[in-house]
């Protein structure tokens, strides 16, 4: 087991190297380099000194080759937690990215537990009962739910929501809340909100998820052991529950690893729509402006805790079932 | 079944058996019942003469999902290839006196019971607190409409200059939104039709695109094993296992603003199919990899078939019905991406029309309230998703046709 842990961790390493490596190529990507911009969009204030960017050049290496940058830019944050400038706040990127990064990592495992609560016991149902009416609800309903994008589905969430309601469904909080310190209203007030979110981006997981959990269970419930079993006269709730459920969970779980890159995908679009203090509108927004430090940080520390969060479940499967590390 | 080799992660296509990720509308026959309703019995020389492609479009009739799904989509691919002439009005002729002009129901008889197909007239008033135009209809002012009508002029697939319509007003400057009309007045049924072109040609291209890649790289990696494969097989988990949005959000906000709208088109799907290629690699290599080792492979190799044929000639084969079903399945991917990519305004760009740049303009939730039929073109992605995913499952089911 050890061993096992011990090799995806280096595995991990490696991935997140590569990682930070498309994250610094994303930086560099736009023409001209940021300094440009930043002094272009100073002009008016013209609080930029001379020896202001000649610091900044400095700093960050910008008439140096392409590893040096990469270097000083992972280097400071590997070591010194600097994750570079953000010229469009003018304050350093580690100052705004926390706050935004745990309410996306909040509404991502929420979402998560959502889209498993749900689709498990659906799953089970639609196998057990295959072919029935219920069946061929749950199949449709799916179907739609894998079809319908999930920031129009936030759009016309939000639209009954004013039509009907008169009330806005967007954020995270109530506005007397926003600002105030935390406290257990301020906590009620997040739950409160937080459903929507949750019901929006889960649901083409949670469709797919179910097709999942009926076919990997409609696998096992052919198996001579549950005739056997049957034959044995043990009752069929029980028989179900005991064995082939068991067995059709482990791919279930499984899953881990590309539903939660999806639903961060679908938080950070979701959250431009719903305007949540995630990530997704400090990102679109880092990117239409161009402010490349802060949106590579985001888009780094985003695929580097889907990896960690993928990894953590892998090794939470592999103790669940020893065949896996085997492979 | 799920292989979990390096990083341990089972991705959607193989953390199912094959034959098992079928949904309910897939397994309709019956267990014991007869296969092919429509078809002979078995026994019956016809079956067993039957090619290959006989039995697999038997077993695609038999999923009346996908039939059904199968003329959707041939009609919403038509309506993207003739929306010059079904739409009834040029896409970006603006208005200003008709700005979120609420949608015209056709009327087909008069008042009095003659036969007249009309649109009634709007007539428009400021309100003083808002500023916004407030729509009531008139019923004195009747826009007659008819089939066949010559309109705002086009050049057809940029070949020749004509100006018929399927349908339109018989006056060209009389005021026709059978959808309603978006901020600038612009005819929103119209938009939706020509936005048709562009989205499901991004599916087409991006797909196309993808299946390159994904059929060289899978091929190579489940035919030579080895280093190759270890490596290939490492670079898609490691394009798996980042978020995409940010990813495509991040690329494609690189893509200069002063591109042309052409340029910036192929951008998008290039970067849709950098990561689409991933699923249609895993599929190509499995079913390669799988099919390597059967008789008939080694046969011809042992017969001294060159390699390249034995790929060309045995192994493809013996995999393109999958690989159809697999990429009509890629398809609605590529145009929830790019109608997402577009929606945040970092996709297609106006004067492009796509439905993604058409939802652009339904934004946030007061414009959305004033102009709900903003939304629509919302209905046309979810239809041709729905209608491709259906399709794309009936034809995985029917590319086994030995299947139970």
């Amino acid at each position: 087991m050890l061993a096992y842990i011990a090799r995806r961790l280096v595995a991990m390493v490696i991935m997140m190297f590569l990682i930070s490596i498309a994250s610094f190529v994303i930086i560099q990507l736009p023409p001209g380099d940021f300094l440009t911009t930043y002094v272009a969009s100073q002009e008016q204030g013209s609080s930029v000194s001379i020896q202001q960017i000649e610091f900044l050049k400095q700093k960050y290496g910008l008439d140096q080759p392409f590893y040096v940058q990469y270097w000083r830019w992972i280097s400071g944050i590997v070591f010194n937690g600097d994750f570079g400038y953000s010229f469009n706040w003018d304050k350093p990127v580690s100052e705004l990215i926390w706050g935004q990064l745990g309410f996306t990592l909040l509404l991502s495992v929420a979402t998560l537990l959502f889209a498993w609560a749900v689709s498990f016991p659906i799953g089970v149902y639609s196998a057990v009962k295959q072919y029935s009416i219920g069946d061929y609800i749950v199949s449709f309903i799916g179907f739609i739910g894998l079809a319908i994008p999930n920031f129009l589905l936030a759009l016309v969430l939000m639209y009954i929501g004013f039509k009907y309601f008169g009330q806005s469904v967007g954020g995270l909080f109530s506005p007397e809340y926003r600002d105030a310190p935390f406290s257990l209203g301020k906590l009620w007030d997040l739950f409160k909100h937080l459903w929507v979110p949750i019901i929006v981006i889960g649901t083409a997981q949670t469709a797919e998820l179910i097709r999942i959990m009926r076919a990997n269970l409609l696998d096992e419930l052919n198996k001579p052991y549950v005739t056997t079993a049957r034959a044995k006269g043990m009752s069929e709730i029980r028989l179900i529950f005991k064995y082939p459920i068991r067995i059709a969970l482990n791919p279930f779980v499984s899953t881990v690893g590309w539903v939660l890159p999806n639903l961060v995908s679908g938080a950070v679009i979701v959250s431009v729509v719903l305007n949540l203090p995630t990530v997704g509108p400090l990102l679109l927004n880092s990117l239409q402006s161009q402010d490349m430090y802060l949106a590579g940080a985001f888009i780094l520390l985003l695929s580097v805790l889907t990896l960690v969060g993928t990894i953590v479940s892998d090794i939470l499967l592999a103790l669940l079932d020893p065949r896996i590390k085997l492979e | 079944m799920a292989s979990s080799t390096g990083l341990g992660k089972s991705a959607p296509d193989n953390a199912v058996s094959d034959d098992s990720e079928r949904t309910a509308f897939g397994e309709a026959e019956a267990p014991g019942a007869d296969v092919y309703e429509d078809m002979p019995a078995q026994g019956n020389p016809s079956v067993d003469v039957a090619s290959q492609w006989q039995l697999m479009r038997w077993k695609f009739m038999r999923h009346k999902a996908a039939v059904v799904a199968l003329w959707f989509v041939i009609g919403i691919y038509a309506i993207g290839l003739f929306c010059e002439i079904l739409a009834p009005q040029d896409p970006n002729e603006t208005n200003g006196s008709f700005a979120y002009a609420p949608p015209m129901g056709i009327h087909l008889f008069e008042e009095d019971g003659t036969f007249n197909p009309h649109v009634k007239g709007l007539t428009s008033e400021r309100d003083r607190l808002t500023f916004r135009l407030e729509y009531a209809v008139d019923p004195e002012v009747i826009i007659p409409i008819r089939p066949f009508v010559k309109g705002d002029s086009y050049r057809m697939w940029g070949l020749f200059e004509w100006d018929r319509h399927l349908f339109g007003t018989v006056d060209p400057e009389a005021n026709f939104f059978l959808l309603g009309a978006d901020r600038l007045g612009r005819d929103n049924f119209s938009r939706i039709i020509y936005g048709t072109r562009v989205s499901l040609s991004i599916g087409l291209v991006g797909v196309a695109l993808s299946l390159a890649i994904g059929l060289v790289l899978g091929g190579v990696s489940g035919y030579y094993g080895g280093r190759v494969d270890n490596i290939i097989q490492r670079v898609i988990e490691f394009l798996r296992s980042m978020p995409t949005i940010p990813l495509w959000m991040g690329l494609a906000a690189a893509i200069p603003l002063t591109w042309p709208p052409l340029g910036v088109y192929f951008m998008i799907t290039i970067l849709l199919s950098l990561i689409g290629w991933t699923s249609l690699g895993r599929e190509t290599r499995g079913k390669v990899m799988s099919l390597k080792n059967e008789d008939f492979v080694i046969a011809a190799r042992l017969d001294g078939v060159s390699e390249f044929r034995i790929i060309t000639r045995h192994l493809l084969p013996a995999f393109m019905s999958h690989t159809i079903a697999v990429t009509t399945l890629a398809i609605p991917q590529m145009i929830l991406a790019e109608t997402a990519l577009s929606f945040l305004g970092i996709g297609l760009q106006a004067p492009v029309v796509s439905w993604g740049v058409l939802l652009q303009e339904a934004q946030n939730v007061n414009t959305v309230a004033t102009a709900p039929w903003l939304l629509l073109p919302g209905v046309a992605v979810v239809v041709a998703v729905l209608a491709l995913n259906f399709l794309g499952d009936g034809l995985r089911d029917a590319a086994d046709p030995y299947a139970k």
